[in-house]
This record gives C-alpha cells, sequence and structure tokens, in this order.
C-alpha cells in the first residue's frame, strides 16, 4: 500500500444507499472512452445478430424504430468506481431482438461502430436484462454517451454495456472482448466486484 | 455539438505508466502501426483514457498501437497494433544500473 | 551528480518514491505551486513531468501528472497545479495540502516534450491555460545558460488566471532575448488593445517568428488548444518534425 496522505480522502461513499463494494456515488455521467467517437448517420446504421452458423438477423434504424420499446430505469455502475442511480433509458429489450434467433451458443460478443468489443454470457443479455437503448433521460442519446444507440447491460460493470452499438455475434466458446484481453473480468458483477481477469 | 472526436492526451500521458515496464525512455520510441504502416513516435500518439484503461492510437490512422491496463498486480501490455517498436538505446549501454 | 549528468536526466525511476510537501504558494485563485523533497533525486529536463500518487485511509489511491515548473535544485521539485472542478487530487493539492505532508512521486518521466539548454536556436512556446507550466520550466532553466532566442505566447481566459504573471513579466524586461505575450480569451486587462477570442494566425505572426527561422515551437495545454496552434504553425510552413506538443486532457465545453 502507498504512503497516506494526510487529509486526503478521495470519493466520498454517500451512505444512505446501498451501492456495490467501492463504489461512489455521482451525479454527473463521466464520459470514458477508447477511441475517437464514431459518427453513424441513421441511414446507414444497422444492427446484426450473427449466429455461430454465420446467419444473420438485421435491422436498420427505421425497423428498430418499429419494434416495441419499453422506458426504463436502473442503476448503472462502472469498474472506474462511479455508480449512478436511477437512469432513464428508452430502448428495445434483446429479447425482441434475439425472439427468432436460433442458436446454440452460450456466449455473445457485442460489436461497436469503431471496433470496441465486449464479451458475456448470452443468457445475461436474455429475460429482460439488456437492451439496446436509442433514448437517455428523455431525449435522443448522445454520442458522447453511445449515441444512436448502445447496449445497456445494467447487471454489470457498465464497460459490458458498450456505446455505437452494431451487433451481437453468438458463439460457442467464450472470447475475451477489448478491456477483458487486458485484464478486465470476463463476467463483471459489481456486486461481487468483479473487475479484473481472476478476481 | 459533441466535440470530443479528439484524443484528449497524448504518448507523453504514457510515459509514467510505462516507466514501470520499461528500462528506457519510451516517448521517444517509435512505432511502426500494422494498420496504414505509418512510423510514429510514442509521443505522439493520440492517447485515449486513463480509466479504464490506457489506448495510443495512430496519429495517422486511429488504429490501436498500443494499450496498458494497470490492475491491483499486473500491468497489462499490448503492443499488437505496432509491427514494430524501436526504443532509442544509448550507446554506451555499461551506463550505471538503477537503484 | 555525475549520474544525472551522464544520463542527461532521462533516467527513469520505476518505482514510486516518497516526498515531502515543503511549501505550496499560491499562484492564481486556482493554481498553486508545491515544493516537494524528494530525496534522492536524480536530476531532469525542462519539459518533463512526474507522476503525484496520493492514498486514503482506507487504501484507496489516486494518481495524475503534473509537469516540472523549475529546473533542478538537488532534492526539491516544484510542481505548480490547477485545480480542475471536482478534481479529487488537484483540490487536495491545491488547497489542503501542507508543509510536512507526505505524498509518492514517480519519475522524472517524458523525455521528447524536452529542452535542452545545449541548443541554442531559436524557441517557439505557446501555452495554453496550466500548459504554461513546462514551458517555464524551459525560460527558468534557460536563465544564465543560454541565449536562445525563446519567445512565449499564453493563452488564458482572464487576466486573473495567468501563473507566474509577475515573474514572466520580469524576466522579459530584464532578458531582451525573451519576448511574452499574453492572448485573452474571454475577459482582457485595460488597454488591451487585442480583441478578446482564442488564439489565432494573427496572433502567431505577429508574436512568433516566419518559418524560414525554423524555431523549435513547444506548444502545451488542452487537447483542442493543442491541435488548433498546431495546425496553424504548420499552416505558416513551420517544419512538422520541429513542432513538440504535450496534450494536458479534454479542452473544455
Amino acid at each position: 500500500m502507498g504512503i497516506i496522505s494526510r487529509g486526503f480522502r478521495g470519493r466520498r461513499r454517500d451512505s444512505t444507499r446501498q451501492l456495490p463494494p467501492g463504489q461512489y456515488l455521482t451525479k454527473d455521467f463521466p464520459v470514458l472512452s477508447a477511441g475517437p467517437t464514431p459518427r453513424v448517420p441513421l441511414d446507414t446504421w444497422e444492427f446484426a445478430v450473427t449466429t455461430e452458423l454465420g446467419d444473420s438477423h438485421r435491422w436498420s434504424w427505421t425497423e428498430l424504430m418499429a419494434l416495441p420499446a419499453e422506458s426504463i430505469t436502473v442503476d448503472i455502475h462502472c469498474v472506474t468506481r462511479w455508480s449512478k442511480l436511477d437512469t432513464d433509458w428508452r430502448g428495445v429489450s434483446i429479447d425482441t431482438l434475439l425472439a427468432d434467433v436460433e442458436t446454440e451458443a452460450d456466449f455473445a460478443m457485442v460489436h461497436s461502430y469503431g471496433g470496441y468489443t465486449t464479451n458475456l454470457p448470452l443468457e445475461d443479455l436474455l429475460d429482460g436484462h439488456a437492451w439496446v437503448a436509442y433514448q437517455y433521460d428523455g431525449e435522443d442519446l448522445p454520442s458522447a454517451h453511445g449515441g444512436p444507440a448502445r447496449m445497456l447491460v445494467p447487471h454489470l460493470y457498465f464497460w459490458k454495456s458498450a456505446k455505437w452499438v452494431r451487433g451481437i455475434e453468438l458463439m460457442l466458446q467464450d472470447s475475451p472482448g477489448f478491456w477483458e484481453q487486458l485484464g478486465y473480468h470476463d463476467y463483471g458483477d459489481p456486486w461481487r466486484e468483479q473487475r479484473y481477469q481472476g478476481d | 455539438m459533441d466535440t470530443r472526436t479528439t484524443a484528449a492526451y497524448d504518448g507523453n500521458a504514457l510515459a509514467g505508466p510505462l516507466s514501470e515496464v520499461f528500462a528506457v525512455e519510451v516517448t521517444t520510441a517509435v512505432g511502426r502501426c500494422r494498420g496504414c504502416g505509418t512510423s510514429s513516435e510514442v509521443a505522439t500518439f493520440q492517447v485515449y483514457g486513463p480509466d479504464p484503461g490506457l489506448v495510443g492510437r495512430c496519429p495517422g490512422c486511429e488504429n490501436v498501437l498500443l494499450r496498458v491496463v494497470r490492475t491491483p498486480d499486473s500491468l497489462w501490455l499490448d503492443l499488437s497494433g505496432m509491427s514494430a517498436l524501436r526504443v532509442l538505446m544509448p550507446a554506451n549501454s555499461a551506463a550505471e544500473s538503477d537503484e | 551528480m555525475a549520474r544525472a549528468a551522464v544520463s542527461g536526466g532521462l533516467k527513469v525511476r520505476r518505482t514510486w518514491r516518497p516526498a515531502v510537501v515543503l511549501e505550496r504558494r499560491r499562484e492564481t485563485p486556482s493554481a498553486s505551486t508545491l515544493s516537494l523533497d524528494v530525496p534522492g533525486w536524480t536530476g531532469h529536463l525542462a519539459g518533463q513531468h512526474v507522476d503525484i500518487r496520493l492514498t486514503a485511509p482506507d487504501g484507496y489511491q489516486a494518481a495524475r501528472s503534473y509537469s516540472l515548473a523549475a529546473p533542478e535544485d538537488g532534492d526539491r521539485i516544484e510542481i505548480t497545479v490547477q485545480a480542475v472542478p471536482d478534481g479529487e487530487v488537484s483540490t487536495y493539492l491545491v488547497g489542503d495540502a501542507q508543509s510536512g505532508d507526505s505524498v509518492e512521486v514517480r519519475g522524472p518521466v517524458g523525455g521528447w516534450f524536452v529542452w535542452r539548454p545545449e541548443s541554442s536556436g531559436p524557441v517557439l512556446l505557446v501555452a495554453g491555460g496550466s500548459g504554461v507550466v513546462p514551458l517555464m520550466a524551459m525560460i527558468r532553466s534557460r536563465d544564465r545558460v543560454s541565449h536562445a532566442p525563446f519567445r512565449l505566447i499564453y493563452s488564458v481566459r482572464e487576466p486573473k488566471d495567468r501563473i507566474y504573471d509577475h515573474e514572466l513579466r520580469r524576466r522579459a524586461a530584464e532578458d531582451g532575448g525573451l519576448d511574452v505575450t499574453f492572448v485573452y480569451t474571454r475577459a482582457a486587462p485595460d488597454g488591451e488593445t487585442r480583441p478578446v477570442g482564442r488564439i489565432s494566425l494573427d496572433d502567431l505572426v505577429s508574436h512568433s517568428w516566419p518559418a524560414e527561422v525554423e524555431p523549435t515551437c513547444y506548444v502545451c495545454g488542452p487537447t483542442g488548444f493543442v491541435e488548433a496552434v498546431a495546425d496553424l504553425l504548420i499552416f505558416m510552413g513551420h517544419d512538422p518534425t520541429k513542432i513538440k506538443t504535450e496534450r494536458f486532457g479534454p479542452s473544455g465545453p
């Protein structure tokens, strides 16, 4: 452990609401990125689900907007330790997008415009656990926060909620995504503080 | 209007974290991008981060050249975006060792 | 100090080492200079920086990079810290750190963005906000050992934000080889003829050198500032290989 600096406290923890271990409450919405913000015109935007056999199911923006959508309020937890409570989103449930997809796969790789990837078990995208979200706080999702659409998987650390989402690749075997290759946890449950490989 | 298309940092920001694993100066090293073939000094890499990790991108084509993550017990380093990294070494390598 | 001489100040420390705050001196309403005692410091070059790490009693740690503000001085180093809104490290260093407090230091690091007094050519320094810190280290290390012509163009929001204000004016008045120009982006002092606004091609043409002079250019500040200035210098015909940049983080809104 380092030398303690007198009087340094770091971020203060809010004690009135239960947060996952090691998190602090934030009122703003930090923007973290691994690269430049992609610009994706809506007329060329596409979301694709690709199965382990290579079969593709695709939706244009217009088709996405025609799907039944939900408004949800969730808490989000970033591995960099900030948590934001009661965030409002609107999007299409992944259950809707995977309804007609036949697969034996147990794992998924989420792909983003710009090349970012993140992996997670397929079951964590189903049963009301995940959405393709295109509105935040009642407005169109800003590009800095992943617009036009991002993955939203709030029960896992927020790096799994890939910004600028472009598709899901279904996999028979797990394979690490962008941050998972560099030491971050393959699953990422904030309540078990699964930040890094081996946690 | 969103203006965050410019990397907030450059390769100078890699100097401290990489000083833990490189014995010599790294910002003057030259990396060749596997994507576009451009050679650039590490100090000129477009750097995103430092959280959840440092990502250094090619000033020419924005491809990822290197990534660095510091965890409690490790430093993870990915240099695969570069086909080569040339690190300048002093001619007299019988220099004093670090204490 | 033979080791520092041989390595030219580029000797890399691989570990965090203890340092003690000697003094905290306010520079502007939001920036302070801290002098630190770092036992065993082996020297550094102007332009290099250090990483400062703070540890809270519960083990939580945070680290940030700060440029060295002053030339080598035995075990004593100086950093100038700009308080960032909600910044957990900068607000502690600027508002809290007291003489006798302990921190940890890693460095010096960053051997590309450096100026060596042995270089005799003209130098252009362009600073945005707290980007002036490493450039001030260059100005201070030039003192009495070099006659290389130096021109500093320092962009700030308003007069109260000028770090090293008195010292820069004094140095410019006393030394014909150093020119200092302030550029104001939000509010200017009375009598200022230049209209308030971001640094422009006119400012560079008026207060730097033409490309034929072939100065080495150092540009430091927020990333948007650095990009804009570098583009202008290239537009003016300056050799890109003689332009060195250091980005200090995101540009403000």
